[in-house]
């Protein structure tokens, strides 16, 4: 086909006078310094309303648990026992003392590396094993029934039969960690591919996309709110998974060390270790699910 | 321009059945057609006459069930980019940018032939080409309906495809946009000579914009009905075609071909 093109002139579009760009800024100079009060105001009142109430809310909790755990006989510590015989733990997450007396902050990175591990493997497998389901009818047949009946097996359950496969307690870990993960991350993905609108198909066949770049440039972007939602699941789950198989199989992660506390009957510590497990869990959370808002930028909410 | 090639696309005694759970239907009986290169061909017809249906047969998007369709003496059977659609509702990727959307094409076309650069700057001339340089840093959902149209011509149209095929391209916009998008398809039509499929239920855009009008009765086993030459000098300009006789003429014949010939039942 010959292309008679005609070319759109651009030149002499931003040839606009000096003297009239310059003077709204002048304006603006002035006028701006009370909007950034103002906007610094409102920040601080707006992180003031979501700080406070869960404040009160953990105060109070700790009031009522003081009350109910003071009296003699009771039998858990009150907070403020917790808080004199565990303070280490609390201000220092990061004290080496040796071998088995370290801080909790090292405990539970060793349990996020294991996490990391697992749930890394349950990620990749599970969004390709998920593409296979969504994108197959033959494969979604076959695997499908497979995966509803495997998921329902409880963490720990797996722990024995990795422990006699891998025969260390390490990979056994690391593998249930993986398990427990990545049917959510499967069963989401497998959803979100069978979402894609039949429309991004018909573009991607037009320009006869290959199996790599439609994965890459269309089912990835495409399915992306619902493959944060598995993995946001996911993390969930191999967070509350990491903390039992550690309490059977030892080391020195955040598991094991509450499973160690109560043999020596130091409950104030296991008191702490809970408060740590939490936060890093809800953190996780927090993390996969803006890493989510990041990816699926632009993508309608469906 | 080179001398243009007659029977560029041809459509021969092409039928399409569809089997749903052992009940066939036939959509297309005995479709026969023969577009020449640089033609702007219109195909009107009731909805549900199957009209979307045979420009998908030529996109190879579905297959025919029997009859063949040939682009340059070539067997169309698969879809590819020398036949680009532009979607009734853009189908533009909601996370690229309008750049990327067509930049995403241009790559895929291209990518051998051309350097980064000049696909870059191909991508660019055809934002331009439809007026929408300006928001080439735009996502699909931060544009208008109308501007994610032409965003949508302007990826098939970096596809340099040997036919352009639009589907109700303007179906889904308010009067006055699909008048500036009629305008602006015309302006490219006469610029560039592409050859031209439109699918449309708009008798005056068809009348406006096209050499013939393909005339499509009612389903099921829908067939061409009629075939209308459009006259019409080019270029056409809206205002004076509004009172042209020639123009009336069409516009009565088809009209009359909808709605005598080949009432629409179920409107009823």
């Amino acid at each position: 086909m010959g292309l008679a093109l005609h070319t759109t002139n651009t030149d002499g579009q931003d040839s606009r006078p000096p003297i009239a760009v310059a003077a709204p800024i002048v304006v603006k100079f002035a006028s701006q310094r009370r909007p950034i009060w103002g906007k610094l105001a409102s920040l601080g009142m707006g992180l003031l309303r979501k700080v406070v109430p869960p404040l009160v809310t953990v105060a109070i909790l700790l009031l009522i648990w003081q009350l109910l755990c003071e009296k003699p006989g009771a039998s858990l510590p009150p907070p403020s026992t917790v808080w004199a015989q565990a303070q280490d733990l609390i201000l220092h997450p990061f004290f080496d003392y040796g071998s088995q007396d370290i801080g909790l902050g090292w405990r539970v990175l060793v349990s996020l590396e294991r996490v990391a591990f697992g749930f890394g493997l349950a990620a990749i497998a599970g969004v390709l094993l998920g593409a296979l389901i969504g994108q197959s009818d033959w494969a979604m047949r076959g695997l499908d029934p497979v995966f509803q009946i495997l998921r329902t097996v409880p963490p720990l359950a797996w722990l024995p039969i990795a422990l006699a496969a891998f025969r260390d307690s390490r990979p056994s870990a690391i593998f249930v960690i993986f398990i427990t993960s990545i049917w959510p991350i499967i069963i989401n993905t497998a959803v979100g591919i069978r979402n894609i609108p039949q429309d991004y198909r018909n573009v991607a066949a037009v320009l006869r996309l290959n199996h790599f770049e439609f994965f890459w440039r269309i089912m990835l972007p495409s399915a992306a709110p619902y493959i944060f939602t598995g993995l946001r699941i996911g993390i969930g789950l191999a967070w509350l998974a990491i903390v039992a198989a550690e309490m059977l199989t030892g080391g020195v992660g955040i598991g094991f060390f509450i499973w160690d506390a109560w043999n020596s009957s130091r409950i104030p510590d296991i008191i702490v270790a809970l408060a740590y497990i939490g936060i890093v869990g809800f953190v996780l959370d927090r993390l996969v699910s803006a890493l989510g808002t990041l990816a699926a930028r632009g993508t309608p909410a469906n | 321009m080179a001398s243009l090639k007659r029977n560029f696309l041809k459509i021969d005694h092409v039928d399409k059945v569809f089997s749903q759970r052992g009940t066939a239907s036939e959509v297309l009986k005995d479709i026969n057609l023969t577009v020449d290169e640089g033609e702007f061909v219109a195909i009107i017809g009731h909805s549900g006459c199957g009209k979307s249906t045979l420009l998908n047969l030529v996109a190879g998007l579905t297959k025919v069930s029997s009859g063949v369709i040939l682009l340059e003496d070539q067997e169309v059977n698969t879809p590819g980019p020398d036949r680009a659609v532009v979607f009734q509702n853009h189908s533009l990727l909601p996370w690229l940018t309008v750049f990327d959307n067509v930049n995403l094409a241009v790559d895929k076309v291209f990518g051998k032939t051309k350097s980064k650069k000049e696909r870059r700057d191909w991508t660019l001339h055809n934002l331009d080409l439809v007026q929408m340089g300006h928001a080439k840093d735009k996502r699909p959902s931060e544009i208008s309906g109308g501007m994610k149209q032409r965003v949508g011509i302007a990826r098939a149209l970096a596809m340099q495809p040997k036919v352009l095929l639009l589907d109700e391209p303007f179906g889904a916009l308010d009067a006055l946009t699909r008048a500036h998008l009629q305008d602006s398809l015309m302006q490219i039509h006469v610029n560039l000579g592409n050859t031209v499929i439109m699918i449309t239920h708009d008798v005056d855009e068809a009348v406006l914009l096209s050499d013939r009008i393909v005339m499509m009765t009612n389903g099921p086993s829908a067939h061409i009905g009629d075939v209308l030459d459009i006259a019409l000098p080019r270029p056409r300009k809206r205002l004076e075609l509004a009172s042209h006789p020639a123009y009336l003429a069409a516009r009565e014949a088809v009209l009359k071909f909808l709605y005598e010939r080949n009432r629409f039942v179920e409107a009823a």
